[in-house]
């Protein structure tokens, strides 16, 4: 009979359905999708292959000499002890100053502010800040420390200028940590009859604090690594010998480590090239091993409400 | 028998005064970041109006951006920084929009905890670091491979900084896509679309709004970023009007730089100074009016859904 020459019915269907054979655009853009994240994975991975391998010679050399001379401008001696100092100083600095604010800013924002046009202009105003190129922090630094006040450039300055370029980011993720903690717990505060004060430190804080603690660890690491500004402001190009204690160190010429990575880039000889790669191994590996571990205590603590 | 009233119900005089100075305590700190604002503004107002008034202003568009020799061509600073930005959007656009798209609709939720870490690592990488890596790895293996341009180049420098910006653009259209709501989906689904119709059709449409504000962002980011174009562009003395990105260019933030880090001139001579600050405001004005528009494109993005 003839319908056994016809497909049936059911065949049809399944043909149809398939949607008639092979889909090569759905692969096409699986496959550039895939590329896209590869080139991104491909290209971190061949930074730091790049980086590692141009650092070996100082680092199988003279690991411990580099790590603990100062400045120099002959490369077999140089090394980057200054910029240590230099940069744990301008982290402890702005952690001192910047977390207490930004968090204290954040608490206000979300815990006591009405939702008033005045509340509104400031969360504005700090996500516009958030979003202002860090060398015009540098300006700012330049304009009303060095040279309206008078301060010079001292490391003291560098702080500050690192401060506040990073409250603005201590504020806005704060006030995420703060968002995530559900009312009810709140209200289970205000239940028993705690002030708002009481509420926020034994209730919310606690329940944030995970999440503000992720947050100002990056924000650190953020200071960790900038540049720009430190040049407006003076961390010292050249070199310099700054010894003694913990008040010349504030109040003297000082450098940080993407400062040195930034002049010696600068440099034409080769044995600078590999002297500014292994700077940066020390400056990327202190900055990959804080992140990883904001990373992780994100992934451990997030929780589900 | 003891009546209460409402009276009974009011916290101790101690605990009032208490939460009325934390409370305080708080504002303040929330209206340092307003004071913040005021001051970048102040500072970059004043020491910019100032240089205004000085300078020749013949000098503001003349052959070329130098300084030391009095002139302040602004074409010539901004030409520079529209092709890097424009060649950093060339490789973060594509790169930043596929990967959101593959972390939204595409991948599972394991591939996505291990992919999301890596993105983020790749942004915590500071500009310095891009900015050696442009100058010795991007310029000699991918420009210098395909063109004969030279060492120190706009093009090496876009394409770091396209990197750079990346998982920006790429974090903030993922968000955007998060938030098309399910119900689109599966409506598109239940229709007999595939997945690839889904995502081109109908999830990048609905999160179009979200992803101009990322690929805004990208830009005003770009326009700010220092250190690579400070690294790895080249000019840092000045540079003449040019358009060629296979040559040296001089971008307005590695201008500030060069000003900044040859501390003779930016302390000898006040008109270089005062044009330091002339350059950042209209850094600050360019970056301001695209962080704006990207604020506006997400808050479309929430009225919608």
């Amino acid at each position: 009979m003839s319908a056994a020459a016809s497909p049936s019915a059911g065949d049809l269907v399944a043909l149809r359905l398939r949607g008639g054979g092979f889909d090569w655009r759905s692969y096409l853009l699986h496959g550039a999708m895939l590329l896209a994240m590869l080139l991104a994975l491909g290209i971190l991975l061949v930074l730091l292959a790049d980086i590692a391998v141009r650092a070996i010679p100082v680092l199988t050399e003279r690991p411990l000499d580099f790590l603990t001379s100062d400045l120099s401008s002959r490369p077999a001696r140089a090394g980057i002890a200054q910029g240590l100092v230099g940069s744990l100083l301008l982290v402890v600095f702005v952690a001192v100053l910047a977390l207490p604010i930004g968090v204290a800013a954040a608490v206000y924002l979300e815990e006591y502010a009405q939702d008033t046009a005045v509340t509104r202009f400031v969360r504005t105003n700090i996500r516009n800040l958030a979003g202002v190129p860090a060398i015009v922090y540098g300006l700012l630094g330049l304009a009303v420390f060095v040279t309206l006040l008078g301060l010079g450039k001292i490391l003291i300055v560098g702080g500050l200028t690192l401060a506040i370029l990073v409250l603005p980011i201590v504020v806005i993720t704060t006030s995420e940590a703060l968002r995530a903690v559900p009312a009810s717990i709140r209200e289970a505060a205000l239940g028993v009859g705690a002030t708002r004060w009481e509420m926020v430190r034994s209730h919310v804080l606690p329940y944030a604090a995970p999440g503000i603690l992720t947050g100002t660890i990056l924000s650190l690491a953020r200071a960790f690594g900038e540049t720009a500004p430190l040049l407006m402001v003076g961390a010292v190009a050249g070199t310099f010998s700054a010894h003694g204690g913990l008040i010349e160190q504030l109040t003297g010429p000082y450098t940080a480590l993407p400062t040195i990575v930034f002049n010696w880039a600068g440099q034409p000889q080769d044995e600078f090239r590999a002297l500014t790669a292994a700077t940066i191994v020390v400056l990327v590996a202190v900055i990959l091993l804080v992140n990883g571990t904001a990373i992780v205590l994100r992934n451990r603590y997030d929780r589900r409400w | 028998m003891t009546r209460l009233s409402t009276l009974d119900l009011r916290v101790a005089p101690r605990r009032r005064r208490r939460e009325r100075i934390v409370r305080l305590a708080f504002a303040a700190a929330a209206g340092m970041t307003v004071v913040i604002s005021a001051a970048i503004v102040l500072s970059l107002v004043g020491n910019a109006l100032s240089f205004i008034v000085n300078v020749d202003l013949g000098a503001l568009w003349s052959d070329g951006w130098f300084p030391r020799r009095g002139h302040y061509d602004i074409k010539t600073i901004v030409a520079g920084t529209l092709i890097i930005a424009g060649i950093a959007m060339l490789v973060a656009a594509p790169l930043g929009i596929a990967t959101a798209l593959y972390l939204s609709e595409y991948a599972g939720r394991r591939t996505r905890s291990l992919l999301k870490p890596v993105l983020e690592l790749l942004a915590a990488i500071p500009s310095v670091v891009l900015g050696f890596f442009a100058l010795t790895w991007i310029s000699p293996n991918v420009i210098q491979a395909f063109t004969d341009a030279p060492l120190f180049s706009m093009a090496s420098a876009g394409v770091a900084v396209g990197i750079l910006v990346t998982p920006l653009v790429s974090s903030v259209a993922e968000d955007a896509m998060h938030a098309v709501p399910d119900y689109l989906r599966e409506a598109s689904y239940g229709l007999g679309a595939r997945r690839r119709t889904t995502s081109i059709r109908v999830v990048v449409p609905a999160a179009v709004s979200g992803i101009v504000a990322a690929l805004l962002l990208g830009v005003s980011r770009a326009i700010g970023e220092t250190m690579i174009v400070a690294i790895a562009a080249g000019a840092t003395g000045g540079s003449l009007f040019g358009l060629n990105p296979l040559e040296p260019g001089q971008t307005m933030t590695a201008a500030m730089t060069a000003l900044a880090i040859g501390s003779d001139q930016v302390r000898g001579a006040a008109l270089t100074f005062e044009s330091l600050f002339f350059v950042g405001i209209l850094l600050f004005g360019m970056t301001l009016s695209l962080n704006l528009a990207s604020e506006a494109f997400v808050r479309r993005v929430r009225r919608h859904y």
